[in-house]
């Protein structure tokens, strides 16, 4: 057993990977602003700067905890050391405090406070920097960052992308996204992670509070709200109640009260979403085709796909995401239900995810040019809601919620956990392949919060391999594995967040990012074990849903209204590259230099190209460019002449581009002569 | 290709013979400076002059069966004394002409001939008028130590054989022949302190190194002197760049790496061009790649050019500029010794450190214990500059007081002036006054004063320099090269910057003195790297030292050395102004105006104070008043 | 001398392309390819900077992130002319600033910009060049002056516009 003397108390110690973890167990909360224990160890906040016997002052997150060790948390010098560092953190922050969206759970706030910062002795910040509101999902302050990092190092390190990194430097660095384009214009998935480490409110969910109180004071409108499976977990923590203990009814009674003319739940649409992908998998399954089946209920999962695996947009379900799968049929049949035009329909939804508000706003999903979900309100922005109009959330009558769709079984439950989608489909899939009743529906393979889990289950006699992740860099890996051959699935399951979306990031903010999640995840599992029933094949809402409307699952009508397609997509906007301008140049040839059609040689083909063109002396005619992406990357590399869309143009069909150049030139010299 | 050790000594021998034989050896100053002084242009004119003289003229050392008896006209590396530059030497006698120009090239050609120097192109010393013949007899020179600096100048460093024929590689040869660990002991013998900034002995970190079991392991030559005016590494580089490439062999082979880096700043072209020529002659010539000297070790180098960043010369940060990234330190531990480039075993020896390896092997360790203080043995260059007479390169053992080098080498302060304070060890250093002018230079003294040796830059005030100000630029300097990543380094060396420009520019207040002091000891304290630990050692220092001036400027609104802008008010004196308009034209803000032939007048709101019009006034009608 | 103008260029994407041939395909080839853009063009341009990222699969914040640390690097075009004014601590104590200054007025730039408008010339300060025994020290498209005063850099630009006017 290790020991180490903290403040004069001995303190013993196993696994910790730093001091840091030592003093926190042992019950002090030595501030910190960059240090997460699911991200590298990054130093730079100098908060938890601790005396070490021997050593002098250095960071506790960064100093190995070895035995021995004599640390003082609480010197003079210690203190002036980080009251120093709040200040001036403090004179370079826009202090607007009281307008503020992290006002109440800014940390910068919060040990201002508590190291009693009252005076700042130094000047303002030199600039102000513009907002960034352009994203759907998120809103940049750089006014209020601080320079911690926390957003580079998680979408870096967990998701994989690196949308944020620091440019610059000195007093002068700033955290930005490539070439401090907006956030729209780059490869940010709109997971949010950033905004759910960010110590402040540099980097906050996108508030849409205003037109959700538009729609329910506005008497003409039927407002109808989905509640997300992870919600029920965690709104409680937003009026100190513990996290992962549902509070479902509750929360119907107070939407009533605010004005909200029906609750459903999106587990029920979530039900529908296992009927169809499960019956599209065990299709896909027993053809062999499109294997392994991707699920695409996350929104952030999806745009990934579309930016960096084009090629793996055929193995993504079909199916819309629960969100849109309700949206889809409350505009389509839920206001024919209630007689009104669909126009007159507003569906909100409350989600735990930011990636949903810029999901709602996707093309695919609008009938007759409206969308199908009106707005998103993020679990934090209901709790505010709530908070606005007073109501003793706490200490709520429940009530249960509408019909049809408030009915949902213990399958669309637990979809807001990581490895939910996939017992979901199991419990359904099981039972449609063998033809028996499943008994034990729970799988236990699958649950757990591992980055990556991977199972096989016996089903009649053939083996299905279901492999489970989160976090989009684990994603990322597995898929490099799969691609290689290395390793072979048949369903593979991804959500974005850790822990899936008990872990999104429109979530109340939690210290204890890492436990909050396990609890309310674990508050799923509970929730479903209490329901009546577990499969969706049993919600008798869903049943009928389907005799009514649309058949059975994967049906004409079905396709129609509960499936789609998604399309590739750019990483980061950019104009065109001109390499030959000439004012004559009659015929524009573009060729893709994206990653994926870079990685198939387009590079090499552009060059043989240009000089192919120099040779046959018509370099005068063509403007050749080089485009950053034409999003069409599955069938990269691609070649663009004037209209015609040539793709997977090999070396060896470079001839062809050259034909058609050519009869290009000709057509056009033709119609001149004309 | 040198198979082994017998062989490297036989072409030394025939080498030293070969330069023996000649008439003379003739050395043109081909360092940055020089050059900037037209260098190039006296040496083809040399040449030029040698052909007229039909003297056989060779460009590189010849072997002894070569030999002529001509002469050997080459571009040497830095001499240090670039400011009597263009310098040429004349070997073998050691003489030194200073300030030469393409025209002088016919006498000194003739002069190797009637054996007269060409006197007015000697060196005349200042005060005293003396006219020095040799070299080595000059002030200057004269109580120099050279170890690291002996090739600089000496030799053409752009031939590995001139390198070869002045024991080059013996020191080399000596390590192969042994076990690694005798030579790591050697190191740690002899107490090598890390010559970059805070000396710690480079022998520990060998060993540790050493030590840790690693299938890869890495040598990085920390070439990326940023330190505004230290000039020693550059000169180094470019005047003896193979005895870096001897250092690393001998480090590599003692820690067991088979890899190794120069990282040179980018500011340095010449540098990284005379490294790359040197790595490929020594490539070739077989004392770098694969079974060195047939003794089955080798070892392979690459030049990696900085992109300019002050942060990198910090050993982690210039581990993440190799790697690719943003030159920001990491947290530490792990320390490089154990996992550094690429997560491996790294040693980060500064050039001047590895420039005093080879000598270590070859003359052994007393040798080395021989020169300087028990507790800092051996030699340090220093680049005096600033206001004191001879500016340059210099290399003396460590414990010479500050005195020694300011008055006895450096001549005393220009234009007879009072000494008022050096600035040593760059923006990591403090600021010294006249009391610690008989404090002797070690790592351990200085530091017991608030300063460091840092990489000896040793800058030279009079009483005309604003210590305020200096104390301003340095931060300003440190704000901008500040990585940004801890939160004490960036904002604190922006704030206290803030702080000083708002004294300089007469809006200080006394209360603004203690908050620089309390912001300084925080940075000192609490930053991750040791540039932002050491970042506020010249504001700290002046404070100390200088308290009376500083107050000077923000109780009295008064600068005493008559620099700081705000602090001083510009006229023009009617009736010693001619009406020339000069200063009117040197004006770069315009605030100057009047008829010609008669008196001008300065707006004093468009004035920016930046004293341009004194300094052109000949007739010193352009006063400061109150 | 490099061409700023892209579209003169033949091919920047070529020209990138050769360079990750050069120095490999490692994220550790990063500044060096950027060191050849500059060098080529004189600034990096953003597609290029795209196109690297893509060539080394680095995400295009980072490749931003390495280009605006270190000074060597610009995203902005430079003129003709890059002048660099040492400030150096032995350059500053003997008055570069002043230098400086006259270097600016000569030019005729102002409002803080550090590029003429006729894209001739590009006016820097720099830390130590290491010529700090001819302080102070200008260096015009590398090329080092030593010992200046404001009186001898305007001269030395006149001279330069002298030569421009002839050709």
């Amino acid at each position: 057993m290790n020991t180490m003397i903290i403040d004069g108390r001995r303190i013993s110690f196993e696994q910790e990977a730093n001091v840091l973890q030592v003093i926190r167990g042992a019950g002090i909360d030595l501030p910190t602003f960059c240090y997460h224990s699911e991200l590298s160890v990054y130093g730079a906040c100098r908060m938890c700067i601790v005396d070490v016997a021997g050593r002098g002052i250095q960071a506790a997150c960064h100093t190995p905890a070895e035995d021995g060790l004599e640390i003082k948390t609480n010197t003079a010098k210690l203190r002036r050391i980080r009251k120093m560092a709040l200040e001036l953190l403090l004179a370079n922050h826009d202090r607007d405090c009281t307008t503020c969206d992290r006002s109440g759970s800014c940390k910068l706030q919060d040990l201002a406070q508590r190291f009693g910062v009252r005076d700042i002795r130094f000047g303002q910040r030199d600039v102000k920097a513009p907002i960034d509101a352009s994203s759907a999902a998120l809103v940049r302050d750089p006014n209020k960052c601080i320079l911690c990092g926390d957003c580079v190092r998680i979408c870096r390190e967990v998701q994989g992308i690196g949308v944020l990194d620091f440019s610059h430097r000195g007093s002068k660095m700033t955290v930005s996204p490539a070439f401090n384009k907006e956030l729209h214009d780059v490869e940010c998935v709109n997971c949010g992670q950033c905004a759910a480490v960010c110590p402040t409110g540099a980097l906050t969910v996108k508030n849409e509070i205003a037109r959700a109180w538009q729609a329910i004071h506005d008497e003409s409108i039927t407002v109808v709200v989905q509640i997300a499976p992870a919600v029920r977990v965690s709104l409680g923590e937003s009026f100190g109640l513990e996290s992962g203990k549902s509070v479902m009814g509750q929360l119907s009674t107070a939407l009533k009260q605010m004005g909200v003319d029906k609750v459903f739940d999106t587990s029920f649409a979530a039900d529908l979403t296992v009927m169809e992908e499960s019956s599209e998998f065990l299709q896909r399954f027993q053809s062999g085709t499109d294997l392994p089946q991707f699920t695409s209920c996350c929104p952030a999962w999806v745009k990934f796909v579309e930016q960096y695996h084009p090629d793996i947009l055929g193995n993504l379900s079909s199916c819309r995401s629960p969100q849109q799968m309700f949206g889809s049929l409350a505009k389509k049949y839920y206001a024919q239900e209630l007689g009104i035009p669909a126009e007159k329909l507003f569906v909100m939804s409350i989600m735990p995810c930011t990636a949903k508000k810029f999901e709602a706003g996707r093309e695919e999903f609008q009938t007759e040019g409206r969308p199908d979900v009106d707005v998103v309100i993020t679990t934090q922005e209901l709790g505010r809601m709530i908070e606005e109009t007073g109501i003793d959330f706490a200490h709520l009558e429940p009530t249960s919620l509408d019909m049809p769709f408030g009915f949902a079984t213990g399958a669309g439950v637990i979809f807001g956990v990581t490895g939910g989608v996939s017992e979901a489909v199991l419990r359904f899939a099981h039972e449609t392949v063998t033809g028996q009743e499943l008994e034990h529906v729970v799988f236990q393979e699958v649950r757990g919060y591992e980055g990556v889990k991977k199972a096989s289950f016996d089903m009649a006699g053939t083996t299905v391999r279901i492999a489970v992740v989160h976090g989009l860099a684990h994603a990322a890996e597995l898929l490099k594995a799969v691609k290689a051959g290395k390793e072979a699935f048949d369903f593979i399951e991804v959500m974005a967040c850790p822990g899936g979306c008990v872990g999104g990031a429109g979530q109340p903010i939690s210290a204890q990012m890492t436990a909050s999640n396990q609890n309310r995840g674990s508050g799923l599992y509970k929730e479903d074990q209490l329901l009546q029933m577990h499969k969706a094949q049993q919600n008798p809402m869903v049943n009928s849903f389907y005799q009514k409307w649309i058949e059975e699952p994967g049906s004409e009508a079905a396709h129609l209204s509960l499936h789609t397609r998604y399309g590739s997509r750019k990483r980061i906007q950019g104009e065109a590259y001109e390499l030959s301008q000439q004012p004559e140049a009659s015929v524009d040839v573009q060729v893709c230099v994206g990653t994926s059609c870079y990685l198939k040689g387009s590079v090499e083909l552009l060059k043989n190209l240009k000089y192919q063109v120099g040779k046959d002396e018509i370099d005068e005619q063509v403007k050749l460019r080089a485009a950053f992406c034409c999003q069409q990357c599955a069938e990269g590399p691609m070649v663009l002449v004037d209209d015609t869309v040539m793709n997977r143009v090999g070396a060896d069909r470079l001839p062809e581009v050259m034909h058609e150049i050519k009869d290009k030139i000709a057509k056009q010299r033709q119609m001149l002569r004309r | 290709m040198i198979q082994s050790p017998a062989e490297l000594q036989n072409l030394r021998d025939r080498y030293a013979k070969g330069m023996a034989q000649q008439k003379a050896g003739i050395l043109v100053c081909a360092g940055t400076g020089c050059v900037a002084s037209g260098s190039l242009e006296v040496h083809a004119a040399l040449e030029h002059a040698l052909k007229e003289q039909g003297l056989h003229t060779s460009v590189q050392l010849l072997l002894e069966e070569e030999s002529t008896g001509g002469v050997t006209a080459v571009k040497s590396g830095c001499h240090g004394f670039c400011e009597m530059g263009p310098l040429v030497r004349i070997d073998p006698e050691g003489v030194l002409y200073t300030k030469v120009k393409p025209v002088d090239a016919a006498d000194i050609v003739a002069a190797l001939d009637n054996g007269e120097p060409v006197e007015r192109l000697l060196y005349r010393h200042p005060a005293t008028q003396q006219v020095f013949v040799k070299e080595s007899d000059i002030p200057f020179y004269k109580h120099q130590t050279r170890v690291a600096l002996a090739n600089c100048g000496h030799i053409d460093p752009n031939d590995i054989a001139a390198y070869i024929a002045k024991d080059g590689y013996q020191g080399a040869a000596n390590a192969l022949s042994r076990p690694p660990q005798d030579v790591v002991d050697n190191v740690l013998e002899a107490n090598l302190r890390g010559r970059g900034g805070g000396g710690f002995p480079a022998g520990r970190k060998w060993s540790i190194a050493a030590s840790v079991d690693a299938d890869q392991k890495y040598i990085i030559c920390n070439g990326d002197e940023g330190d505004p005016g230290a000039f020693m590494d550059r000169s180094v580089m470019e005047g003896d760049p193979h005895r870096i490439i001897e250092g690393m062999l001998i480090a590599g082979y003692a820690i067991g790496a088979s890899q190794g880096y120069i990282y040179v700043r980018a500011e340095y072209p010449l540098a990284v061009e005379r490294l790359r020529q040197a790595l490929s002659d020594a490539e070739a010539w077989g004392l770098l790649g694969d079974n060195i000297l047939g003794t089955g070790f080798s070892f392979a180098l690459h030049v990696k050019e900085g992109a300019g960043a002050f942060v990198c010369g910090e050993e982690s940060a210039l581990i993440a500029s190799i790697e690719g990234e943003r030159g920001m330190p990491r947290p530490k531990p792990p320390f490089p010794a154990v996992a550094g480039l690429w997560n491996k075993p790294t040693i980060i020896n500064n050039v001047e450190t590895l420039a005093n390896v080879p000598d270590i092997l070859r003359r052994g360790v007393d040798w080395f214990k021989n020169s300087g203080t028990p507790s800092s043995p051996g030699t340090k260059t220093f680049a005096l500059t600033g206001e004191v007479a001879n500016t340059g390169l210099i290399e003396v053992p460590m414990g010479l007081t500050v005195r020694d080098v300011v008055y006895t080498i450096g001549g005393g302060i220009r234009k007879q002036m009072a000494f008022k304070a050096v600035q040593i060890g760059g923006p990591s250093g403090g600021c010294l006054t006249e009391e610690h002018l008989d404090l002797p230079l070690d790592y351990d003294s200085l530091q017991q004063v608030g300063a460091m040796i840092g990489s000896g830059g040793l800058v030279v005030m009079n009483e005309e320099t604003c210590i305020v100000e200096v104390a301003r630029f340095f931060m300003e300097f440190t704000q901008n090269e500040s990585c940004g990543k801890c939160v004490l380094c960036r904002e604190g060396t922006r704030r206290m910057k803030e702080i000083l420009q708002r004294i300089v520019d007469g809006q200080g207040a006394e209360s603004d003195l203690g908050l620089l002091e309390e912001v300084g000891e925080s940075v000192q304290a609490g930053s991750l790297c040791g540039l932002g630990k050491t970042a506020p050692n010249p504001v700290l220092t002046t404070l100390q030292y200088f308290e009376e001036e500083y107050l000077a400027h923000v109780r009295d609104k008064r600068c005493p050395a008559g620099v700081c802008p705000g602090l001083k008010t510009f006229a023009i004196a009617a009736e010693d102004c001619v009406g020339c308009s000069k200063c009117a034209r040197v004006c770069p803000v315009d605030a100057i105006s009047g008829k010609v032939k008669e008196p001008f007048v300065i707006d004093r709101e468009a004035c920016i104070k930046c004293g341009a019009c004194v300094d052109a006034c000949k007739f010193g009608a352009v006063v400061e008043v109150a | 001398m490099a061409s700023v103008d892209l579209q003169n260029e033949q091919s920047g994407i070529e020209f990138v392309e050769q360079s990750v041939q050069k120095w490999g395909r490692s994220p550790s080839a990063l500044i060096p390819i950027l060191q050849d853009i500059q060098q080529q063009y004189r600034y990096l341009p953003e597609q290029l900077l795209t196109h690297a990222a893509t060539a080394l699969e680095l995400p295009p914040a980072s490749v931003y992130g390495v280009a605006t640390f270190y000074a060597q690097f610009s995203l902005d075009p430079k003129g003709k002319y890059l002048i660099k004014v040492c400030d150096g601590t032995a350059c500053h104590v003997r008055k570069s600033m002043p230098v400086y200054e006259a270097i600016r007025k000569r030019v005729r730039l102002v409002d803080g910009k550090s590029t003429t408008e006729d894209m001739q010339y590009t006016v820097e300060t720099v830390s130590c060049l290491g010529a700090c025994g001819l302080a102070p020290v200008v260096t015009i498209n590398d090329k080092v002056y030593g010992q200046m005063t404001p009186d001898a850099i305007t001269a030395i630009i006149d001279m330069l516009e002298q030569q421009e006017g002839e050709v």
